[in-house]
């Protein structure tokens, strides 16, 4: 899950991560009134999902109230697009309004899950404010790395080399150290998969500040921080896939015509792959799951078909423990509901096979069996035409 | 021979008390697995499908001789089934459960490092030798006996594998699910390892995705020392960068974890892959065929 900079910072300031002074202002007026209380030239900084704000002119300094004020007009409402939004961009809906601090250097620093060693690894670089996968690729002898021990935790040792590394030293030392170890508890507290401070200030005074904040969470540990789990803004997801998470679905919107359905994730991946294979594209991932009922099924089938670009649907079921003849009542149920009139392909094999596809028949409804992954993806794509 | 289990591997189902563990139990039974025990904390003293239940695995061992446990335990309480099962001194512990954190996870890895037990998943539809035993979940009568080692990141993707092998007149020496997350028990390379070594198995099929490396660190092992025909396929071939294919661990991050990378670094160890996932079957047999 991802949530803004400023619920970010929120989470690191309850840790002790040092963040400047700053407020969440949804109207200019609001902005002047926190411009007023820092008393300082500030920044003005847009709120949504994705990196790249200050390039798309969603990051801006304003030397007086005043212009804070003009700032905030321009920018809540407006869609900024950033090379993460996609063309169609996000609507800022908030800003975050903070001191503006005197920069002295610009720093990296992030922690994530190192799949390959299994273990968290803080990362620090020199090259502040440029993406990280950036530096990796041109520079990657400019990040340095401490693997962190699940049983000893982030040890004091690791956070000074690396603060030594960034050529610090004396007091800027000293606050980089306790940063970085407190940047770790925050990141292990929250179960987070990303904590990355970029630009990690040292100001022009010695004094070390997460400029920016990004933190992601993983999904899986959510419900044992529910106040993270609150954190969710459900404005920043698509309307579909906010729809689909409601009935424990996993679903993703993509760009194609063919929608699909398919139980398990794997199985759900290898679906799409075999619809382009065949001259299609997918318009979504879906997977219903092991646990799946008849009504989610339907519910499933539902937001399917709601996707405009969707014009005919691959239904994709090896069944294990669902069941085909669960399958095949919910979509019959769904397709009568709503008469949908796309074109349905669908395959069905496992574990009461021959009760499913009877079902299908029985309903009178127009569905197109399919014998195996390939013949249900060609019959599809010749459906609906290719591309 | 098969690898992993066989028809006399002593099982523990852990969490069987449960209404997964209690299904699941039933199936593993009716298809042939020694099911000894099961394990569920309170319950202790009573029995359960006609096998006792006991408080710790420590007495499940110590009574029954348990060596080998399907973990069917909620996702928060699965970390610690696991470390239990391995602190009695199992040699296996399969983890079916899905949503466990990946922070616990690590824990779990570091805790296995000086204990002799491995672990399969968790997120998987666990471990079968047809026509011998199954730890999982996955429906028993699509197996077959036979001589392709299956190893693979999913779950139905592994069933549609072994009906095409079916298909092909041939069956399943063991099929092994490694679990869709990011950090899970063996990985491919381990796996590869014990299929080398098993004489009933001629062939291996690998079913990746996309995210991570461990695909081509099975790649690198098989250019080094495997010999055996191996088959491959890559699902998330259509993924979008930055997004979660349902599988927390199926996701190219910075880039990285595509399945082009994967599908050329096994290419260019000799792996014969499959493009189309329902080639899978077609493929093997041509791998056969050439021998190699």
């Amino acid at each position: 899950m991802k949530i803004h900079e400023f619920q970010a910072k929120q989470i690191l300031a309850r840790y002790g991560v040092r963040i400047p002074r700053g407020e969440v202002a949804e109207t200019p007026e609001t902005a002047r009134a926190v411009a007023e209380r820092l008393g300082s030239r500030v920044v003005v900084k847009a709120q949504i999902h994705a990196g790249g704000r200050g390039k798309g002119g969603g990051v801006k300094l304003a030397a007086s109230p005043e212009e804070a004020e003009r700032l905030a007009r321009d920018m809540i409402g407006m869609t900024l697009v950033t090379h993460q939004t996609g063309p169609e961009g996000k609507r800022v809906e908030r800003l975050l309004v903070e001191e503006a601090l005197d920069i002295g250097r610009e720093l990296y620093l992030g922690i994530v899950i190192d799949r390959a060693r299994e273990a968290a690894v803080v990362m620090a670089s020199t090259e502040g404010g440029v993406e990280i996968e950036k530096v990796a690729a041109e520079n990657p002898e400019a990040i340095f790395k401490e693997h962190v021990h699940p049983g000893a935790g982030l040890l004091a040792y690791q956070a000074r080399s690396l603060a030594f590394r960034l050529g610090l030293s004396g007091d800027t030392l000293k606050q980089a150290v306790t940063f970085i170890s407190r940047l770790f508890a925050a990141f292990e507290g929250t179960d987070a998969s990303l904590a990355e401070i970029n630009p990690l200030l040292i100001t022009k005074q010695g004094d070390v500040l997460a400029l920016d904040a990004k933190m992601n969470f993983d999904d899986n540990a959510l419900d044992r921080h529910p106040d993270v789990k609150g954190l969710r803004d459900l404005a920043e997801e698509s309307p579909l896939e906010v729809e689909a998470s409601k009935f424990n679905l996993n679903y993703i919107k993509l760009d194609g015509s063919v929608g699909c359905m398919v139980n398990g994730a794997g199985l759900a991946m290898a679906t799409m792959d075999i619809i382009k294979y065949s001259g299609g594209m997918p318009a979504n991932f879906l997977d219903v799951g092991g646990g799946v009922t008849e009504e989610a099924v339907t519910n499933a089938f539902r937001i399917l078909v709601s996707d405009p670009d969707v014009k005919g649907a691959l239904i994709n079921i090896f069944g294990g423990i669902v069941r085909c003849d669960l399958i095949a009542n919910g979509v019959v149920k769904a397709a009568r509901e709503l008469g949908t009139t796309i074109p349905v392909v669908i395959r069905l094999e496992g574990t009461n096979v021959e009760q499913g596809k009877a079902i299908l028949k029985e309903s009178g409804l127009a569905f197109h069996a399919a014998d195996g992954m390939k013949e249900a993806a060609e019959k599809i794509v010749a459906l609906v035409g290719k591309g | 021979m098969s690898i992993l289990i066989d028809e006399k591997t002593r099982v523990a189902v852990q969490g069987i008390t449960g209404s997964e563990g209690t299904f699941h139990a039933q199936r593993m039974m009716e298809y042939g697995t020694r099911v000894v025990a099961g394990v569920t904390p309170g319950k202790g003293g009573s029995t359960h499908l006609g096998v006792p239940v006991f408080n710790t695995m420590a007495e499940a061992v110590k009574a029954e001789g348990v060596e080998a446990s399907a973990v069917f335990v909620r996702p928060f309480s699965a970390a610690d089934a696991v470390m239990e099962a391995a602190d009695a001194g199992l040699r296996l512990v399969v983890c079916i459960t899905e949503g466990i954190p990946t922070l616990d996870m690590i824990k779990v890895k570091m805790f296995l490092r000086d204990r002799d037990a491995v672990l399969i998943g968790p997120n998987t539809p666990g471990v079968i030798s047809p026509g011998k035993a199954k730890m999982g979940i996955m429906p028993g009568h699509i197996h077959k006996r036979g001589s392709i080692g299956i190893i693979s990141r999913s779950g139905t993707l592994t069933y549609e594998a072994v009906q095409q092998v079916s298909r092909q007149g041939l069956g399943q020496s063991t099929a092994v699910g490694i679990g869709g997350d990011p950090v899970v028990g063996l990985k491919f390379v381990d796996l590869l390892g014990l299929f080398k070594d098993d004489p009933e198995t001629e062939a291996v099929i690998l079913i990746g995705e996309i995210g991570g490396s461990a695909e081509e660190e099975a790649a690198a092992y098989i250019r080094k020392e495997f010999t055996k025909p191996v088959v491959g396929f890559i699902a998330g071939q259509t993924a979008p960068p930055g997004r979660r294919m349902g599988h927390a661990g199926a996701i190219i991050a910075g880039g990285k974890g595509t399945a082009a990378e994967k599908m050329e670094a096994l290419s260019a160890a000799g792996v014969h892959v499959a493009v189309s996932p329902a080639e899978i079957g077609s493929t093997l047999r041509a791998a056969l065929s050439r021998g190699a």
